[in-house]
């Protein structure tokens, strides 16, 4: 077995540490410019000023006017927000939902509950590299459909889904059946990471998150095209256009602008930096380690998201085993969940839930250094090697 | 007990050296428990020698352990709790001393050692069967709840053979 030498964090689809950039400009915000967006005096009016230039910036990144963008805590809560807000102020119209079936857990189980509310959900079925059909799309729609979500790109196995052909695929059924089909994404892995324009993509509404690029906790946002129809599910002091009631998290917010500041700058030279990376890993692994299979598509998923299933090889125990090697990844075993059931993307993309036992999820960012892969590389086959010798299963 | 993320430093440390392991020529009794669809199986290798006083002891054991972290280090600490002890011994033999010996477990993993002492009883099983001797009450009420769980995965297993199919056919 090779050394411990150092704490390498590959898993930064799971969170990103924030900025020093980012830290800079937020601590003002804590203490000293501290005030509340609806004061009237010159301590609130300076903490407003901070928010809508803060929109701005935020909206500037995605292509959308500042108007459009409402904070809110989480992701989770701009998903929730989106599908609830939604199904709700539409529903006369119908009562019909589209969403896929590798949907992160917050939209999977928003839909879950409109179901129970009367709401007819559609899950759309993926192949085995985990993309939707736009096809099945146009197919799955019918004049009673009000919304449908498909995720930009997947948390687990990095598939970017071809948003762009779905959006006109909606658009071309929204004006056959005059009747509008509000179309939602989860855009949490890509914003920040790759270009992502609400235009060009042909969206009504985006879920982003600050913590997944290097901005703080606690702070998402949700697109919302001017003239949707949509109901808040907070209700107070009318913060946010009325659509999210809440004292506003300025320091937080300033965070996220920052770090979309940095993200626009850095990105074009990220991306090339990270994809280099990934194969590094991709070509490395599939090479040096028989019985090792890529998950998702090989090449339309996001710079920096590896995913692999190993046979004989359950990825708990090779999760803590790197762990304790220095290496920080994660994977979709059953035994390493909560409800000690096998990831649900994983199974959707036709994995048996064997194969997914074996599954093990390597995310780059910013800080990951060649150096770093070079050492998960030599790392991982030894360790993959220690687990099947302790296995049945050995050949 | 201080602790690695959910594990205790014990824990940890079967998993990282686990005892006793890997596979054994020509054993008296081999138990085979779990399910690979579920995450963990574990086999379980006896051989059976005989103490000053003429009683029956596990005098070897080893294992082998497709699993996560718990069913690895429940594995090990199964053989070093049950190596030189008499057959009767290993038969009183549960599941708590496995968990107290490792400092805990966390709740949604204390499963895996209940596999640890299936995998044990097949084992003496096993043994008693193939050489056609009286099998004590209780362990042939184990055998029998054992293979009843292991009819039950595998219907479930068959649940997911049928979304396989699904999934091939698309």
């Amino acid at each position: 077995m090779s050394k411990k030498i150092e704490n390498i964090y590959l898993d930064y689809a799971a969170t990103t540490p924030v900025d020093q950039r980012v830290l800079k400009v937020m601590e003002p915000y804590f203490s000293e410019k501290f005030g509340n967006t609806m004061s009237l005096h010159s301590f609130g009016q300076e903490a407003k000023a901070a928010l809508e230039e803060s929109r701005e910036v935020v909206a500037k990144l995605m292509g959308a006017k500042a108007q459009e963008i409402i904070f809110t805590s989480s992701a989770t809560e701009s998903n929730n927000l989106a599908l609830k807000g939604i199904a709700l102020a539409n529903q006369e119209r119908g009562r019909h939902i589209i969403i896929s079936n590798i949907e992160h857990p917050c939209v999977i189980e928003s839909a879950k509950w409109l179901e129970k509310q009367g709401f007819e959900i559609t899950r759309l079925k993926v192949n085995k590299f985990g993309l939707v059909n736009p096809e099945d799309v146009k197919k799955a729609i019918k004049k009673e459909t009000i919304l449908i979500s498909i995720m930009h790109a997947n948390n687990e196995i990095g598939t970017i889904q071809p948003i762009e052909q779905i959006g006109k695929v909606i658009k071309n059924e929204t004006s056959k059946l005059k009747s509008k089909i509000y179309f939602h994404t989860d855009a949490v892995q890509t914003f920040g990471k790759i270009p992502v324009n609400v235009q060009k993509l042909g969206i009504d509404l985006m879920t982003v998150s600050a913590h997944k690029m290097y901005g703080p906790k606690g702070v998402g946002a949700l697109y919302i095209k001017e003239g949707t129809k949509i109901i808040p599910l907070l209700h107070g002091g009318g913060h946010e256009m009325g659509l999210r009631s809440s004292t506003v998290n300025v320091a937080g917010i300033v965070g996220f602008a920052q770090a979309c500041k940095l993200a626009k700058k850095e990105m074009e030279k990220e991306i090339k930096r990270l994809t280099k990376l990934r194969e590094k890993i991709v070509q490395g692994v599939l090479k040096r380690i028989p019985g090792s299979h890529l998950n998702g598509h090989p090449r339309l998923r996001l710079p920096n998201n590896v995913h692999f299933w190993f046979e004989g090889v359950e990825g708990e125990s090779l999760v803590i085993q790197l762990d304790l090697m220095g290496i920080a990844v994660s994977t979709g075993s059953a035994c390493s969940s909560e409800k000690l059931e096998p990831s649900h993307v994983l199974l959707a993309i036709g994995l048996k839930p064997e194969q997914a036992h074996g599954s093990l999820r390597i995310s780059l960012g910013r800080q990951t250094k060649e150096s770093e892969v070079n050492y998960f590389l030599k790392v991982l086959p030894e360790v993959i090697k220690k687990l099947r010798k302790i296995s049945p299963f050995k050949k | 007990m201080k602790k690695k993320g959910i594990y205790t430093k014990k824990v940890i440390e079967h998993f990282s050296h686990p005892h006793n392991m890997g596979k054994m020529k020509n054993p008296d009794g081999i138990g085979k428990v779990g399910n690979v669809v579920c995450g963990d199986v574990m086999w379980l290798y006896i051989k059976v020698g005989k103490n000053k006083k003429g009683q029956e002891i596990i005098k070897d054991v080893k294992f082998e352990t497709f699993g996560c972290v718990a069913a690895i280090a429940t594995s090990s600490v199964i053989t070093d709790l049950v190596h030189g002890k008499s057959l009767e011994e290993a038969l009183e033999f549960s599941k708590e001393e496995i968990v107290k010996k490792l400092g805990g477990l966390p709740p949604i993993k204390l499963h895996c050692s209940v596999l640890a002492t299936d995998a044990l009883f097949e084992a003496i099983y096993d043994y008693l069967r193939k050489q056609k001797r009286e099998i004590p009450e209780k362990l042939l009420k184990a055998h029998q709840r054992i293979e009843k769980e292991k009819k039950e995965l595998k219907k479930r297993y068959k649940k997911w053979m049928k979304i396989e199919e699904r999934i091939r056919k698309k």
